[in-house]
């Protein structure tokens, strides 16, 4: 882990409109003119219908030389026309560009998904029968064998061998990584290559359920479904519409009255209320609403993280509580062995070799880092631990100890509280001076390991725990806007505490028990909290059932990936922050543009009621404050504003607006600023220089 | 509950709070009112030689030079029906607005043809309710000229007169000044009974 | 400790409102120094009012035994037994909702009938004749609504027997239905994964018995004093000083003199923002409200009820903070209002330009437009009184509206556009601006980046559907109906004014009707039957088309679980929150209505100023 990791990964931009791209959603917004596809969107359906009933009025108007009553000339209807598709058809660029840079995305995908030769073991023998099968026909249970240059036929695990492997096609990150057997590490994805050495894989998924046809499926856009929070959005905008088409509609019974009772001029012309209502509905956010979402799903997949569903990348959005496993995310992930402390009446060196028999099987950082340290310290090499008779009892999440049986003894190493219970069954006791030590070690923020053979305390391993540099800046930055991080560690609590200080995190839960860690996620739960956690063992799995936001690592077991809601693919628990901030933008964007959009509206009014009613009450021509030049140009202007306004959002909707963490007031105010106010008052020199070209071409 | 669970608690309660409130508390505020404040509750009527001649607190329409008059009033079918009050109802933007003001304008002017002061407001508008008992001291100042003329008196012994009647806004800050045309004219008429004119 | 905060952010509030107002009108149009102090002696009564009752309330709604039940306890047990409703039976909100809608419908028959059989009840001194059948049934939906829009003349249509039996309960009873209301609300947005929000027979009579009545007795008592009449004798006879030979033969020697119970119907009317007068004339009729000093109170009850209900809310929120934004937000959107509306009252009158007019304001009258004003209140508490009773859903006047200048006649209709919130009626002022909370809510918590929240409780796609219901019927009932009365000629011969006004009147007349004011442009002949019709309708769906979604969006929320508050969580009660809130109540408004009155109010004045 370095410092890279802990900032946006993926914070180089794409470009964010390459020509292809470009190409294919011209042809996109044109295709998106289907009603059917247009019903989703009820918003843009309105200005769709009302575009082609002013097409309607504009091709009768110029058959006849004349526009129906109240509505100028039959070249200004001919403009609104235009200028309405315009609209609709801008907006449908916007949801085809948000696609395209989907689609970009999953066809470099697509292209890893290549049907490979796989060759089948009958069984998970390396020299068992292999018979030679189309990687689309393996099903899940079946055991193949991958070398070196094999592309890995399909997700699965590894039950035998090491290879390094290169995921650059899945992560991007072209440095192989290694994948061994057993362990955090024994998950590999299809679509991958081995490098060097050889796998016997268990497939574990069908053929068109795996990660990539997963994302590709997510990516296009295919399986997006709309998110509470986006319906809510739809309701609203709904609402507005609904509104805004009664006032319209109302207006020409209203203009009618006030004809009759004055005598002068004609009722609003039926051109120049279906651009009033296109103004005034919420178009901007309308036909950005479903860009902003598949921007956002492929802003998370840029990221290497898969989520199963928008809901799952919204409720990132209202995560307060992070539970982080220390080791990986706090800490680096190999604590280091640095010192052996011998309990009284015990030689330095018996200390040492015990622990280092009691590591010789352990594969782990830790283990290794102990037969290092015996090695440096005393010269003590490895010995081959079957010729000693020896049977390796490995680590288990319940007993939270391992160690060796040997012919005459047992040895374990583990923490403190299981080393003990190990002890007293067998009739022994930790003496006092070795439990000053251990405390003595805890304090410091590393982790004793404590060692024993049959029912006597050998001494202490300390083990050191190393804080990841810039962790602690971070989660300050996610206090700030809100956002409890707490530390998952399996040591004691005086170790936890003084790690967890050292990082900087709110809370933490020592000797953390998978049963507790659930039982940890209830506790908030039910205070109403949303709760996200990483993992990736099997242990883990029923925590990450109950988060409510749970990213799997990638390399992380089946188990614990199918738990989750979402997977990261470059396993970097680190992640988490990054996910939860990608939720968050999503929302803010949309907030942002439904605010602007409707904020616009107080503008077009200024435009457009003065000049709809220029002939029957030439009085409230002083409304009209921005000296617009014409009637029809001030109503031509507000609806070529309103479609541009569109076009100039695309880049706000596909990037997202800026997150930076804060307290929710300061995020508010900001926004309402920018995007309130700004909404408010910018549509008004705009609409005046529009107007300027309109006069100055003479178009109207 | 079955299905008509809200029957019963609906009959019942419309009932006992028809009785409650609308007999109960009603008939009970009567009797404390009439015990502690029998004037104002029958309607603070005031009595000459034994005659009702009205209310404190209602208008009555004056057309004698020598009264003060009240403001015009949009009661129907005659000014000041106290048994129908009604505004104008007339928009700010109503002609008809205009020309009643300027008929009203006219009459006063033909009542105290030397008086050119400009009219206050008061004077030429009609009240929300028609049965407005006030005009404003400026309403009753500028009719003073009249007044003293029909009454033969000295205009200021009248002014003098409606200086007493004057009412400044209650604490000093709410409401307008007023005075209250039935008293003044009653006053003026007692005045005059009691001082024989010097005339 | 609480009440100094909630004091000094009120009084803040009003300076900050003051110096912009000196700042924005300096020099001659400024608002006089009397008025404003007017405005702050007014608003410091409410608040000073509002606080302690508000909290008393509190326990009224939470059946937390208040001095006051000690006595009225064993009423209430025998009324509930009698009633055949247990006490500590909740309901769910569809239980809630039929309970409103059969008691309220209830309610209207039985009214209507009162009304169809006067002329065969007692007490009925005038001999008046019944209604007739759509003149009845307006009356009957308008009083029960808590609208008390009146179609007809109190003092020449209904018998002292209908005026005590009929409108005087039902002004106690729409009242006590709009706060239970609101109590079913404020329980769905407390309570945690229930279904039930209390029960509505225990909710009505507790409010009744326990504010309502006591509060009404005392006010009725005090109005009295100050001349309100109150009596069940009929009419006497007064015989003029000064005969009139000009006028008719009726009225050439005397008039009858209208009385009644009148003060035990103001006080309710106007403490429950029902404000149907007893009076045509309303509260301008110097029998109803004799006095500045009644002026001043009646004015404070118009306030005092919904005013206090943002207290109630921040107590039972346990966050009085809350309740206080929530008062802020009604007061910042009130005193500019008023002090507006004061202003364009106390100008000149521009149709009578020209004319030998002395309009100054002096130290002897109150000068501005005084058509339709009262000489005791002057323009400065006529114009105060208009904007109150349309920023809450009282509807009683001290002036003839109609005949305001065309910006002070936009205020009143523009306080009932943005859907009776700022303040509104008891209990309904408060859920429809909670209502606009919601909307605040979920911009605010999009804009910072989470599924918006308010109080706890988030807020998802059906609370949002409710809350659209809610800002919607009323609003699209006012385009709708006055689009269809402006288009037919039953609709247009009612107008009473020439031009555009005709126009505002129509407008303002479905505004009152469908947000359960009950003002007018008097110069709407209204009791026609379309109108009459079309009202009755406009007032039923204001009413129960809001009631019912309300209590669902109530049941709904009260099924949540509540999250903790975090620096995450947006707060609610912050003044930049405040200001987000105002501003969405300003836009919905702004937007939906805008066309309407620019084609009403606006083009009236603007023609004015020019030719």
């Amino acid at each position: 882990m370095s410092e890279r990791e802990l900032t946006n990964s993926n914070s180089a931009r794409r470009p964010l409109l390459p020509m292809p791209i470009f190409k294919r959603a011209v042809v996109g917004a044109f295709t998106k003119l289907d009603p059917r596809k247009m019903v989703k969107n009820p918003v843009m359906l309105v200005v769709e219908v009302g575009s082609a009933f002013t097409t309607v009025l504009a091709i009768s108007a110029l058959i006849s030389g004349k526009a129906e009553p109240g509505s100028g000339s039959a070249w200004f209807v001919l403009l609104v026309a235009v200028w309405l598709w315009f609209t609709v058809l801008f907006a449908n660029f916007a949801e085809a560009v948000a696609e395209g840079r989907g689609k970009a995305q999953a066809d470099s995908l697509r292209s890893a998904r290549k049907s490979v030769k796989a060759r089948r073991l009958a069984e998970a023998r390396r020299d068992a029968s292999i018979t030679e099968v189309d990687s689309a026909n393996l099903t899940a249970g079946a055991f193949v064998l991958v070398e070196a240059g094999d592309v890995i036929p399909g997700d699965g695990e590894i039950v035998e061998g090491v290879a390094s492997v290169n995921e650059s096609a899945i992560t991007g990150e072209s440095a192989p990584v290694i994948r061994e057997a057993g362990g955090d590490h024994s998950s590999v994805t299809g679509g991958t290559r081995v490098i060097s050495d050889w796998l016997i894989v268990k497939i574990t998924q069908n053929p068109g359920e795996s990660f990539l046809d997963r994302m590709i499926g997510m990516v296009e856009g295919a399986k997006r479904r709309k998110t509470p929070n986006e319906i809510v959005l739809d309701i609203l905008l709904a609402g507005l519409t609904i509104v805004f088409l009664l006032v319209t509609a109302t207006l020409y019974p209203f203009s009618k009255y006030a004809v009759s009772s004055t005598g002068q001029g004609d009722p609003v012309g039926l051109t120049v209320l279906v651009a009033l209502l296109v103004c005034l509905i919420p178009t901007t956010i309308g036909g950005l609403l479903s860009a902003i979402g598949i921007a956002g799903m492929d802003r998370m997949i840029q990221a290497n993280v898969l989520a199963t569903s928008g809901r799952a990348v919204e409720a990132a959005g209202d995560v307060d509580v992070l539970l982080l496993d220390k080791t990986g995310t706090i800490t680096l992930g190999n604590r280091q062995a640095t010192e052996f402390i011998p309990a009284p009446g015990v030689e330095e060196k018996d200390l040492a070799d015990a622990a280092q028999l009691a590591s010789l099987a352990d594969e782990t950082p830790e283990g290794r880092s102990i037969v290092v340290l015996a090695k440096e310290r005393f010269g003590l090499r490895g010995r081959d631990v079957t010729a000693l008779g020896a049977r390796f009892v490995p680590f288990t999440a319940q007993t939270r100890m391992s160690g060796v049986d040997l012919n005459d003894r047992q040895i374990r190493k583990g923490a403190t509280d299981a080393v003990e219970r190990f002890v007293t069954n067998l009739g022994g006791q930790v003496s006092a001076e070795v439990k000053k030590q251990i405390h003595h070690v805890a304090k410091d923020g590393a982790t004793p390991l404590v060692v024993a053979q049959d029912n006597r305390v050998l001494g202490v391993v300390r083990l050191k725990d190393i804080v990841k540099g810039g962790i602690k800046a971070r989660f300050s930055e996610m206090r700030n806007a809100g956002i409890v991080t707490v530390m998952i560690t399996g040591d004691n609590a005086v170790t936890a505490a003084a790690i967890a200080a050292e990082a900087g995190v709110d809370d933490y839960l020592a000797n953390a028990t998978p049963e507790m860690k659930l039982a940890r996620i209830r506790d908030y739960q039910s205070k109403g909290h949303i709760v996200a956690m990483t993992g990736d063992g099997t242990n883990d799995a029923p925590a990450l059932a109950q988060a409510d936001v749970a990213v799997a690592m990638g390399t992380g077991t089946q188990a614990a990936k199918e738990a989750g809601n979402m997977v990261d693919l470059d396993s970097n628990p680190t992640k988490l922050l990054q996910v939860v901030e990608i939720g968050k933008q999503m929302l803010m964007t949309r907030g942002a543009l439904t605010t602007f959009s409707v904020a616009n509206d107080v503008s077009k009014y200024f435009a457009i009621i003065p000049a709809a009613f220029a002939a029957t009450y030439p009085s409230l021509g002083k409304l009209n404050i921005l000296h617009l030049h014409s009637p029809a140009s001030a109503i031509l202007s507000a609806v070529i504003f309103n479609a541009l306004i569109l076009v100039a959002l695309i880049p706000v909707a596909l990037r997202g607006v800026r997150y930076r963490p804060a307290p929710a007031a300061e995020l508010l105010r900001h926004n309402l600023l920018v995007y309130g106010l700004g909404g408010l008052v910018l549509p008004f020199p705009c609409i005046k220089l529009i107007d300027m070209i309109i006069a100055a071409l003479r178009l109207v | 509950m079955n299905r008509f669970y809200a029957l019963r608690p609906t009959l019942v309660l419309l009932g006992i709070f028809t009785l409650l409130t609308g007999v109960i508390y009603p008939l009970s505020v009567t009797a404390v009112a009439h015990a502690a404040f029998p004037k104002q509750a029958h309607g603070s009527l005031v009595q000459r030689d034994g005659k009702v001649v009205g209310s404190d607190l209602i208008g009555q329409p004056f057309a004698d030079p020598k009264y003060f008059w009240s403001r015009p009033s949009a009661t129907t079918p005659f000014e000041y029906n106290a048994g129908s009050s009604s505004a104008s109802n007339l928009g700010p933007s109503n002609p008809a607005l205009r020309q009643r003001v300027e008929e009203r304008i006219a009459a006063l002017r033909a009542a105290d043809p030397e008086n050119l002061d400009p009219i206050p407001i008061d004077l030429v508008t009609t009240s929300a309710s028609g049965l407005d008992p006030h005009i404003s001291p400026a309403a009753a100042l500028y009719q003073v000229s009249r007044v003293a003329k029909a009454r033969g008196l000295a205009p200021d012994r009248v002014t003098q007169l409606v200086y007493t009647f004057v009412k400044r806004p209650a604490l000093g800050l709410l409401g307008a000044p007023h005075v209250n045309v039935l008293h003044l004219n009653l006053a003026l008429d007692s005045m005059v009974e009691n001082q024989p004119s010097t005339k | 400790m609480d009440t100094l905060v909630a004091a000094g952010a009120v009084l803040s509030l009003l300076l900050l409102v003051y110096l912009f107002f000196c700042a924005a009108f300096p020099g001659e149009t400024l608002v006089s120094l009397q008025s404003n102090l007017t405005v702050v002696v007014y608003i410091a009564l409410v608040t000073a009012l509002a606080i302690p009752l508000g909290l008393y309330i509190h326990r009224v709604f939470f059946g937390e035994v208040p001095v006051v039940r000690r006595v009225l306890d064993p009423v209430e047990t025998a009324l509930l037994r009698l009633a055949g409703v247990q006490k500590d039976t909740a309901m769910d909100w569809k239980k809630y909702a039929v309970s409103v809608l059969v008691f309220n419908g209830a309610g209207v028959v039985l009214l209507y009938l009162l009304q169809r059989f006067q002329s065969n009840l007692p007490l009925n001194p005038g001999q008046l004749p019944s209604p007739s059948r759509s003149l009845a049934f307006n009356t009957a939906v308008s009083f029960v609504t808590n609208t008390n829009w009146q179609a007809y003349s109190g003092e020449t249509t209904l018998s002292y027997l209908v005026q005590m039996l009929g409108l005087t309960v039902q002004n106690f009873l729409s009242a006590a239905t709009g706060m239970a209301v609101l109590a079913a609300l404020i329980r769905g947005i407390v309570q945690k994964q229930t279904s039930t929000l209390g029960n509505f027979w225990v909710d009505l009579v507790r409010i009744v018995l326990y504010v309502l009545l006591p509060l009404s007795f005392l006010f009725a008592l005090f109005l009295v004093a100050n001349g309100v009449v109150q009596t069940l004798d009929p009419s006497p006879l007064t015989s003029w000083i000064s005969p009139s030979p000009s006028v008719g033969e009726m009225g050439a020697t005397g008039t009858g003199v209208a009385l009644g119970p009148v003060a035990s119907q103001v006080a309710i009317k106007q403490l429950g923002t029902n404000g149907g007068g007893f009076f045509n004339a309303n509260s301008a009729h110097p029998f109803e409200n004799p006095t500045a000093l009644s002026n001043l109170l009646q004015m404070v009850a118009i306030l005092l009820l919904p005013a206090s209900l943002c207290f109630t809310f921040g107590a039972a929120v346990k966050d009085k903070r809350q309740g206080i934004a929530l008062f802020s937000t009604m007061l910042a959107l009130f005193v500019p209002a008023a002090l507006y509306c004061i202003w364009v009252e106390s100008q000149p009158h521009p149709l009578l330009a020209g004319l030998p007019i002395d309009h100054t304001a002096s130290q002897l009258m109150s000068g501005g437009n005084m058509e339709g004003k009262e000489v005791r209140f002057g323009t400065d508490l006529s114009a105060l009184w208009a904007t109150a009773t349309t920023a809450a859903s009282s509807g009683s006047v001290n002036a003839s509206h109609d005949s305001f200048l065309p910006m002070g006649g936009m205020v009143p209709l523009w306080m009932i556009l943005l859907g009776e919130i700022v303040f509104g009626g008891v209990g309904s002022g408060l859920y429809g601006l909670l209502a606009y909370v919601l909307v605040a809510v979920l911009l605010a918590g999009l804009m910072v980046g989470r599924t918006p929240e308010y109080l706890g409780k988030k807020i998802e796609a059906f609370e949002m559907k409710m809350v659209s219901l809610v800002i919607l019927i009323p609003a699209c009932t006012v385009l709708v109906a006055t689009a269809v009365a402006v288009s037919i000629p039953q609709g247009t011969s009612a107008v009473g004014n020439p031009g555009p006004h005709g126009f505002t009147e129509v407008l303002y007349a479905f505004a009152s009707a469908a947000n359960n004011n009950g003002s007018a442009f008097g110069g709407l002949t209204a009791n026609g039957t379309f109108y009459t019709t079309s009202i009755a309708i406009a007032m039923w769906i204001g009413r129960f088309g809001v009631i019912v979604p309300v209590l669902a969006l109530a049941g709904s929320l009260a099924k949540k679980k509540t999250t903790p508050p975090g620096l995450g969580t947006l707060p609610t009660h912050s003044t930049l929150f405040v200001g987000l809130l105002i501003g969405v109540i300003l836009l919905v408004g702004a937007l939906t209505f805008i066309p309407a009155l620019a084609l009403g109010p606006v083009v009236e004045h603007l023609s004015f100023t020019s030719p």
